[in-house]
């Protein structure tokens, strides 16, 4: 169970494309949600940690992996860390599926 | 002890190689003075043509600059002409009365063009092509005349003809004889010559013997022995040299053709020495540098006291500095009763190759085409090499020698990757510590050939040069990315043999190494699977980003949007549409862009259905890998230069190979005239309209690989334009690497390739089947998303949500 007491909840996520990021806003954050083809959905902060900044809700899905789409960097969507040669970590989110819906942790 | 005094007359060439040569065997002997009649230091004359066709620059022909004559101690006199030898007292007096003693002479004085002795020869206009003045005239000239002939079709003729087109004259070669070259190739290596140089823009005149050069003061024509006459703005005499030997014989020198010298350098006349194109031996002038070098060797020796070595003649090869033509001649041309020719004619290829032997020994070699061999043929012929041994099947194989590796000599802290920053040492220290064996491998650890990949080749090399034996020649390989061993035509062979019909599919059976690939295979791949399959359906999630979206993404994470505007061509109420799109969805930036349309930069993702609903336009494809934009100039409908309606062969062009995907993205543009308004020299494909007719310039690149487009043909009407456009276009879908440009594409499989290919009818109306078959599937992609709610959802939304709180 998720603990933290902030939560956002998405209903319907089977609903959602596999393999192509969504791009969720609240407030003035955003969140992109990756529904991955081994059925697990992951949740990122929808920023680039390279120095010039990105987005990355449009990049291209692999495996648990996201290619940034401003600057090709390698990114595990499991941790968020940066594949080498490049470095950085983006902030990832906890995540749970309950029914049809998605909590994810703020 | 006093230093003996060496005058030499002459400041080029193969006198100041005699120069170095005397230096480096003795520096102390000779108190060193030059006379130059020119106002420079010694250059490479050599090169004046490579400077016409704008490869180099007069700086880069100096070999010898001016600090040279200064930290060697030589006194120059440029600008100043030896007037006389005084042999008897051993002193010489120049154009400006200088006197100078002695105790040695050595006269280079080099060639004249020959200039034919016809009535008009001396009018304005009318030049050879020998010095840097001759260049600079001909530059000068082409800003302000249209016509230029040359006359002569030999090698300096050619290499002086290509370089006035390269400055856009229109050009005639007068030739006396049958065949170009003659003195150098057979018959069929010169008629490839001709047509090839043809089809470069130079018209020959063949078998013309010139009478006349009319004109008043300046020439304005040339009239030939059989009554014809030809336009001229510019005569340029390249029907050979002569020695200039007038100084020695008027100085009481022996002169037949040239100064007649012995095996040692030495004139009739004690202490006087000739060299270079100014001296015969054994009744040969030579006009070819690298004898003349042989020559300077032998007389250094002289000059400092030995006489074990002596000259005895050179064997020559010639090749000719045009580009995109190689060719190379050494020795015999012609077969008599004692030779045997092997001959190669592969006329699919263009290749020409003939060796003729005399007793089991290369007498002469003719190469037309492909000249990788020549230097190997070339020294078995100089040795004078028993060839018996050897199968004549030999002469098919490639030189099996790599070249000397540079590698070695470049410094650690050289920078390799110039837009990484990446120098030598961290490539070797990575390779070395993680044992890469790739250039993919060391792109991954250090970033090196990341960005623009120019240096990808120098990776290579160090790769090699640090592995050293241990190097895998299979790793040489280049594969599509780290996820497979296998290349770009093994996997394009494997969708074909295998039938193989979606990404999922390709990397299933040919044991993909990363279950959904990366950024680098997946787009290749979907761009080869389109290519195979007519019917094939695109994978949007394996384009990356504005591929994706048909749209652009910025570094704000915002889309810019460009509409066609098919030729460049718009209209008031277009544009008044698209004024009321950037105000109403507040765009932040209005401009206009390279390709002669309208852009509209910082708009949001979730916004861009709509406004391509509001504007009403297809897709410009700003994004893709695909065709980009036909530039055009006004042309013949409105402008007073316009030969030809470039605006409507450039729209027709766009709306018919527009959406195409292709490996990389392609640029068009098409000019009415050769002013070329619409830059179409630097395009993938360029179209140039003449009088009649349409060039097709191809291989064009104004970006990272600046490249000026190749001649692919000439065609009289428009729809032999879209013919030729769609069989290259398609042939260049077929063979090339993802993400090669044809600029790079073209250098790689070559031009003439693509010409035999393009030649052949049934081959092209292939290419144009498969190419219309290909178009028939696409659909415009703005419209797809205003119609189609699930890819709206799907690639345009932005879910709001509320913070729920447990």
């Amino acid at each position: 169970m998720i603990t933290t007491n902030k939560q956002i909840k998405i209903k319907n996520i089977h609903e959602f494309p596999v393999g192509i990021g969504q791009l969720i806003q609240i407030g003035e954050e955003e969140i992109a949600i990756f529904r991955l083809s081994n059925g697990n959905v992951r949740a990122i902060d929808n920023k680039s940690p390279h120095p010039k900044g990105g987005k990355l809700s449009d990049g291209l899905v692999s495996g648990e992996f996201l290619f940034c789409p401003i600057h090709d960097w390698k990114i595990s969507l499991v941790d968020g860390v940066v594949q080498a040669p490049d470095q950085g970590k983006v902030k990832t989110y906890p995540v749970e599926i309950v029914g049809n819906d998605l909590f994810i942790a703020l | 002890m006093n230093k003996k005094k060496l005058i030499m007359v002459g400041n080029g060439m193969a006198g100041v190689r005699v120069i170095e040569e005397v230096l480096k065997l003795n520096p102390y002997f000779y108190d060193i003075t030059i006379f130059g009649s020119e106002p420079h230091p010694n250059y490479n004359r050599i090169k004046l043509s490579n400077v016409l066709q704008g490869e180099t620059s007069f700086e880069d022909t100096i070999i010898n600059n001016w600090n040279w004559y200064e930290e060697n101690n030589i006194e120059l006199f440029t600008g100043e002409t030896v007037k006389k030898i005084d042999t008897e007292n051993q002193f010489v007096v120049s154009s400006t009365g200088r006197k100078v003693t002695y105790d040695e002479l050595i006269l280079a004085t080099g060639s004249l063009p020959f200039i034919l002795p016809v009535p008009g020869a001396e009018k304005e206009g009318v030049i050879g092509f020998r010095d840097i003045k001759d260049c600079e005239t001909m530059i000068k000239d082409s800003k302000r005349y249209k016509k230029a002939v040359v006359i002569g079709g030999g090698l300096l003729g050619l290499e002086a003809a290509k370089g006035l087109i390269h400055l856009g004259m229109n050009v005639d070669v007068v030739h006396l004889m049958p065949h170009l070259m003659e003195r150098q190739l057979d018959p069929v290596a010169s008629t490839m010559l001709k047509k090839e140089l043809e089809e470069q823009g130079m018209n020959f005149l063949m078998e013309k013997a010139t009478v006349e050069l009319t004109g008043s003061e300046r020439v304005e024509g040339i009239r030939f022995k059989d009554g014809t006459e030809a336009e001229a703005d510019l005569v340029v005499m390249a029907a050979g040299i002569k020695p200039n030997a007038t100084l020695a014989q008027e100085s009481g020198i022996y002169v037949n053709r040239g100064i007649v010298v012995n095996d040692f350098m030495e004139t009739s006349i004690p202490n006087v020495y000739a060299i270079g194109e100014c001296a015969e031996h054994r009744e040969i002038v030579y006009g070819l540098v690298a004898p003349l070098y042989e020559q300077g060797k032998v007389l250094a020796q002289v000059l400092c006291g030995g006489k074990n070595k002596a000259y005895e003649g050179s064997i020559t090869g010639t090749q000719l500095k045009v580009s995109g033509i190689d060719l190379f001649s050494a020795g015999e041309i012609y077969e008599d009763s004692t030779s045997k020719s092997i001959i190669v004619h592969n006329e699919f290829e263009g290749v020409y190759k003939k060796v003729q032997l005399r007793d089991n020994r290369i007498v002469g070699i003719v190469l037309y085409g492909e000249t990788k061999d020549s230097n190997r043929l070339f020294r078995m012929l100089t040795e004078k090499q028993d060839v018996s041994d050897l199968t004549s099947i030999s002469f098919l194989q490639a030189v099996g020698q790599t070249e000397a590796n540079d590698v070695a000599s470049m410094a650690d802290d050289e920078i390799v990757c110039g837009c990484n920053g990446i120098v030598k040492e961290t490539i070797v220290k990575a390779i070395q510590s993680d044992g890469l064996t790739t250039v993919e491998q060391v792109g991954g650890c250090t970033n090196a050939g990341r960005s623009c990949g120019r240096c990808k080749p120098v990776i290579q090399d160090i790769l090699e040069y640090t592995l050293g034996d241990s190097f895998d020649q299979t790793a040489k390989k280049q594969t599509i990315c780290g996820c497979t061993t296998l290349s770009r035509d093994e996997v394009v062979a494997e969708i074909h043999e295998k039938g193989l019909t979606s990404i999922k599919e390709v990397m299933n059976v040919l044991e993909w190494q990363n279950d959904e690939g990366c950024s680098k295979c997946r787009p290749a791949l979907n761009y080869f699977l389109g290519m195979v399959h007519y019917d094939y359906v695109d994978e949007r999630n394996s384009r990356l980003v504005n591929e994706k979206m048909h749209a652009n993404i910025q570094k704000d994470g915002t889309y810019s949007v460009i509409p066609r505007m098919y030729g460049g061509v718009t209209s008031a109420k277009d544009l008044r549409t698209i004024a009321d799109v950037a105000d109403k969805y507040n765009v932040g930036l209005v401009k206009l862009t390279g390709g002669q349309r309208i852009g509209l930069y910082g708009l949001k993702k979730e916004d861009l259905p709509a406004v391509w609903e509001d504007l009403g336009m297809p897709s410009g494809y700003a994004y893709g890998k695909t065709l980009r934009t036909v530039k055009t100039c006004v042309g013949a409908a409105f402008c007073r230069f316009g030969t030809q309606d470039s605006m409507s062969m450039g729209i027709e062009l766009e709306k018919r190979f527009e959406r195409l995907d292709t490996p990389h993205k392609v640029k068009m543009g098409v000019s009415a005239c050769p002013r070329n308004c619409a830059e179409s020299g630097i395009k993938d494909v360029g179209i140039v309209g003449l009088d009649g007719g349409w060039e097709i310039y191809v291989g064009g690149n104004g970006g990272t690989d600046l490249r000026a487009g190749d001649l692919l043909c000439k065609v009289k009407t428009e729809e032999e334009v879209l013919e030729i456009t769609g069989a290259y276009l398609q042939y260049y879908r077929e063979t090339a690497l993802y993400l090669e440009r044809t600029s790079q594409w073209i250098e790689r499989i070559g031009l003439d390739h693509v010409k035999v290919v393009l030649a052949d009818r049934i081959k092209r109306d292939e290419l144009n089947g498969r190419m219309n078959q290909t178009l028939a599937r696409y659909e415009e992609p703005w419209q797809k998303a205003i119609e189609n709610e699930l890819i709206r959802d799907t690639y345009y939304t932005k879910h709001q949500v509320t913070i729920v709180t447990e």
